[in-house]
């Protein structure tokens, strides 16, 4: 999974009948820092994120496992809202 | 799988219903000498992983596969944590 912020919607009419209903979103990928990171991607909404909302995007047939999307045809679905990122302080611990 | 140190952990109180109740850990990839290698990943813990520690995750759909029966939508998943890592290099 990779964190990434929504940047846009997809308005598309003519689609297969198992997308019917889905809200497809533009996400920009981000890194840790919440830098951008690569290029963004389609992604399939199940927890009815917004716009500029950082998110947690699922990819590949895992992303098939939403109640949602389940045998749908999607390859990349969002399946959380970010509150917050605890990242630990940077510095190396021992090696086992 | 893949061998990665635990960094950071992520909060999201609003997400897919396979995924309430589970950790999600900021996991920092290594190669085999135990130096970061990549960026950065989120994966699901299916064992009780904490910070810093040194964890063996999996990618892709197989990484669903720890919580059965459950069905989890991630793609990547901690599967083990590490104790001790002998790594042979080249004489």
């Amino acid at each position: 999974m990779y964190l990434a912020r929504i940047v846009g919607t997809i308005v598309a009419t003519r689609k297969d009948e198992r997308l019917e209903g889905c809200k497809l979103l533009i996400v920009q990928p981000l890194d840790t820092a919440g830098r951008d990171s690569g290029h963004p991607v389609v992604a399939v909404d199940t927890v009815s994120a917004g716009y500029t909302e950082t998110v947690l995007v699922v990819t590949g047939s895992s992303a098939r496992m939403t109640t949602r999307t389940k045998d749908s045809p999607v390859d990349a679905a969002i399946v959380g809202i970010v509150d917050t990122i605890n990242l630990d302080r940077p510095g190396q611990p021992e090696k086992p | 799988m893949n061998l990665a140190r635990v960094v950071g952990r992520i909060v999201s109180t609003h997400k897919e219903q396979g995924l309430s109740g589970r950790k999600l850990l900021v996991l920092a990839p290594l190669d085999a000498s135990l130096e970061p290698a990549g960026s950065p990943l989120i994966a699901v813990d299916a064992i009780g992983a904490g910070a810093a520690e040194i964890v063996l995750y999996v990618r892709g759909r197989e990484a669903a596969h720890a919580f059965l029966p459950d069905e989890v939508p991630t793609d990547a998943g901690v599967v083990a944590i590490v104790d001790h890592a002998t790594i042979e290099t080249k004489r």
